[in-house]
């Protein structure tokens, strides 16, 4: 194990990935000279060359889907999309090819292509550029999303997404690149579509992604002096989502509370609720909480953008709430 | 200007050279695959006004010497990315018209498994790469294809191109620009063909282009430009197979432009009622088909009952074709969630519609 950055982990994990692949290349804005916006690709020019390393024009759909042409003659291309707000200028390319090119030719073409980018507030970077828009894409057949929270799976999601055959889009996050964590030497590889039991405990289960999950194990630690087992989830991959976990976790703490960066109506939240109460209705004691972002486009001015945002002392209430609700402690 | 890059952009020849230097088997070649593409979408028409064929339909009806010429300018080991008006591209291109009225029918046999319909054909064999619905979505992935071509090999008269289609209205849209600057920045073996039939549906090429000479958009990238007419089979190919040896040899990207005329509306179900009764009048007589016929038979090269000949076995090839789908079994039900992903996905919800996403085990489970 070595202690690292999430930045980091997903640097070391691009490098050993094109050094094991000559097929992998890397295709994006500023991810050459610049080093990468947020410096994931520091070096990798200078080592691998710009035949592997592909500076490109402002140009999100040209790019993106020149990604999945190359990806269909069988090279395995790694995009960065410098942030996920602006994914929306590739959408079609991701919705109506990357998805659905393999089906709509009966299965004659594979694309095995990765998308990198971050989401997420926080930044002060007001409405357009802080969204969490990974719904929209976790929302489509055809395509997988994972959110790693740590820097072991920002290693072993990303390793899993390069050497998968299809889509991936590998949800980065603004506000944990700096993050520090135990990172697997060698060969580490997590398998995609498998949810992470952070952290065990029996009074409540707490499920998270990305940003989220760090907050709701940060919490469940904190609850832990007054007496409170939380149990926390990471989701991991949205697509597919582990409902299995969710449901087992549920059925053991017969409490769940959900914590998402995205707006809750429609959120991913919504969905993991929904299995909830499908897979663990009779096991539990009170509703199915959210605690998500409020519904505005994310403004600027600090204390805004902080009281717009789930944090920790939100999901806290919401914890309390429900477990006085069912009658916790008495 | 010392920038030996810059390229010019010219209207080609509006009549190609004389049929005396052409093979005359290649040229009746050429009269059988316009004369069966023709019988095919005839066919296709009707048996969408008979429901064997849902969907959107768009037909080659008018396009058939731009088909031909431009197939017939592709190698073998070249990559085709077409749009969704591509049923004959993949017949020319030499996709048994069986499994391609099969797609059309929605048959397992068909050419993409059912999966795709009139706008999706796919067929590794003859690397035709779809068969696109979105307009001008093909065009950012073929530009892919030609980064991989390049990525893996290198310029010279052996190695394989990319020829991606697009329709006349498709010039005005963003994956357009992107697509060609980035070809041009990074000269990739690429020839962009401007299908231009003159109507984007109901919109004339006037009333949505700014330029509406449309090869001329070339001279913003630096790259070869030129306009051939596309009744003209030999015309065509001559022009594409110049434009695809730059692009193979070189690594010269090019934009090529055809100019012919859609028969009938966009689609099958589209009348056509914003063409004036002499619009109509001038597209039946720039019908390339009877044209080339007369061509051919005025130089001797094909005689009346050869060419009698050619149209009945296309009627019965497609004829053929119908038979084939018809009987072909439609996809299983069961195979509904096969070659949605290519690795196996631990997990994923394979519910019918009504179907639970998560049930509770049985108690003492």
């Amino acid at each position: 194990m070595t202690t690292v950055t999430y930045r980091q982990a997903l640097h070391d994990t691009l490098r050993a990935e094109m050094l094991r692949d000559e097929d992998i290349f890397l295709i994006g804005e500023e991810i050459g000279v610049f080093e990468g916006s947020y410096k994931i690709t520091a070096g990798l020019l200078a080592e691998f060359g710009p035949r592997r390393v592909r500076d490109t024009p402002i140009a999100e759909e040209g790019f993106t889907g020149m990604a999945i042409g190359a990806a269909m003659l069988g090279l395995r291309p790694v995009v960065e999309i410098m942030t996920i707000n602006f994914s929306l200028l590739a959408i079609d390319q991701i919705i109506n090819n990357a998805a659905k090119l393999r089906a709509v030719s009966g299965g004659q073409v594979r694309v095995p292509m990765v998308i990198r980018t971050p989401g997420g507030g926080g930044q002060q970077l007001s409405a357009t550029h802080s969204q969490n828009l990974e719904v929209f894409y976790a929302h489509v057949p055809g395509l997988k999303v994972v959110a790693p929270s740590t820097p072991a799976d920002a290693k072993g999601l990303l390793a899993s997404a390069i050497r998968d055959d299809d889509p991936v889009l590998v949800l980065e996050n603004l506000a944990l690149y700096n993050t520090r964590g135990e990172v697997p030497d060698g060969e580490h590889v997590t398998e995609i579509g498998q949810a992470g039991v952070l952290r065990e405990g029996s009074d409540i289960t707490l499920i998270g992604y990305s940003r989220a999950a760090v907050i709701a194990l940060g919490v469940a630690r904190r609850l832990e002096a007054d007496g409170i087992s939380a149990e926390v989830i990471d989701l991991r991959s949205l697509r597919p989502l582990d409902r299995d976990t969710i449901c087992a976790s549920v059925r053991k703490t017969s409490r769940a509370v959900i914590i998402e960066d995205d707006w809750l109506s429609y959120g991913i939240g919504a969905e993991v609720a929904a299995t909830v109460q499908e897979g663990a209705f009779d096991y539990l004691d009170a509703p199915v909480r959210r605690v998500a972002a409020a519904e505005v486009p994310l403004p600027y001015a600090k204390p805004l953008e902080l009281a717009a945002l789930p944090d920790a002392g939100a999901l806290t209430r919401v914890i309390q709430e429900t477990l006085r609700a069912t009658g916790f402690g008495r | 200007m010392a920038d030996t890059r810059r390229r010019t952009a010219r209207a080609g020849k509006t009549r190609s050279r004389s049929l005396a230097h052409e093979d005359q088997e290649v040229l009746r070649g050429y009269y059988r695959q316009m004369t069966l593409i023709r019988a095919f979408e005839l066919r296709a028409a009707e048996m969408y006004t008979r429901a064997k064929i849902g969907g959107y339909c768009h037909l080659n009806l008018g396009e058939e010497a731009t088909v031909v010429g431009l197939m017939a300018a592709l190698r073998e080991d070249d990559y085709l990315f077409a749009t969704y008006r591509e049923h004959g591209y993949a017949l020319a291109r030499g996709a048994d018209p069986g499994r391609v009225m099969a797609e059309l029918f929605g048959r397992a046999s068909g050419l993409s498994g059912g999966r795709g319909g009139s706008m999706h054909m796919f067929d590794q064999e003859i690397r035709l790469f779809g068969g696109y619905g979105i307009v001008g979505a093909q065009m950012p992935v073929a530009t892919g294809a030609a980064l991989a071509l390049a990525y893996r090999g290198g310029p010279g008269p052996g190695s394989p191109a990319v020829m991606c289609l697009l329709g006349d209205a498709t010039t005005n849209i963003g994956a357009f620009h992107e697509s060609l600057n980035l070809a041009a920045l990074w000269q990739l073996p690429i020839v962009y063909v401007i299908v231009n039939n003159q109507l984007g549906m109901g919109t004339s090429v006037q009333a949505s282009s700014a330029e509406p000479d449309l090869y001329k958009r070339c001279c913003a990238y630096r790259i070869e430009g030129q306009r051939a007419d596309g009744n003209d089979v030999l015309a065509v190919r001559d022009a594409a197979r110049a434009a695809l040896e730059r692009a193979r040899g070189e690594y010269r990207p090019a934009l090529l432009e055809t100019v012919s005329y859609r028969l009938r509306g966009h689609s099958v179900v589209d009348p056509a009622k914003y063409r004036s009764a002499e619009e109509n009048d001038r597209a039946r007589a720039a019908d390339p088909l009877p044209a080339f016929r007369a061509r051919l038979t005025a130089a001797g090269v094909l005689g009346e009952d050869a060419a009698t000949q050619i149209e009945a076995e296309a009627d019965k090839a497609a004829a053929a074709a119908v038979d084939f789908a018809d009987a072909s079994p439609a996809p299983e039900v069961s195979t509904l969630f096969d070659g949605v992903y290519a690795s196996p996905v631990p997990g994923l919800y394979r519910g019918m519609p009504g179907d639970p996403v998560a049930s509770v085990p049985a108690a003492g489970a």
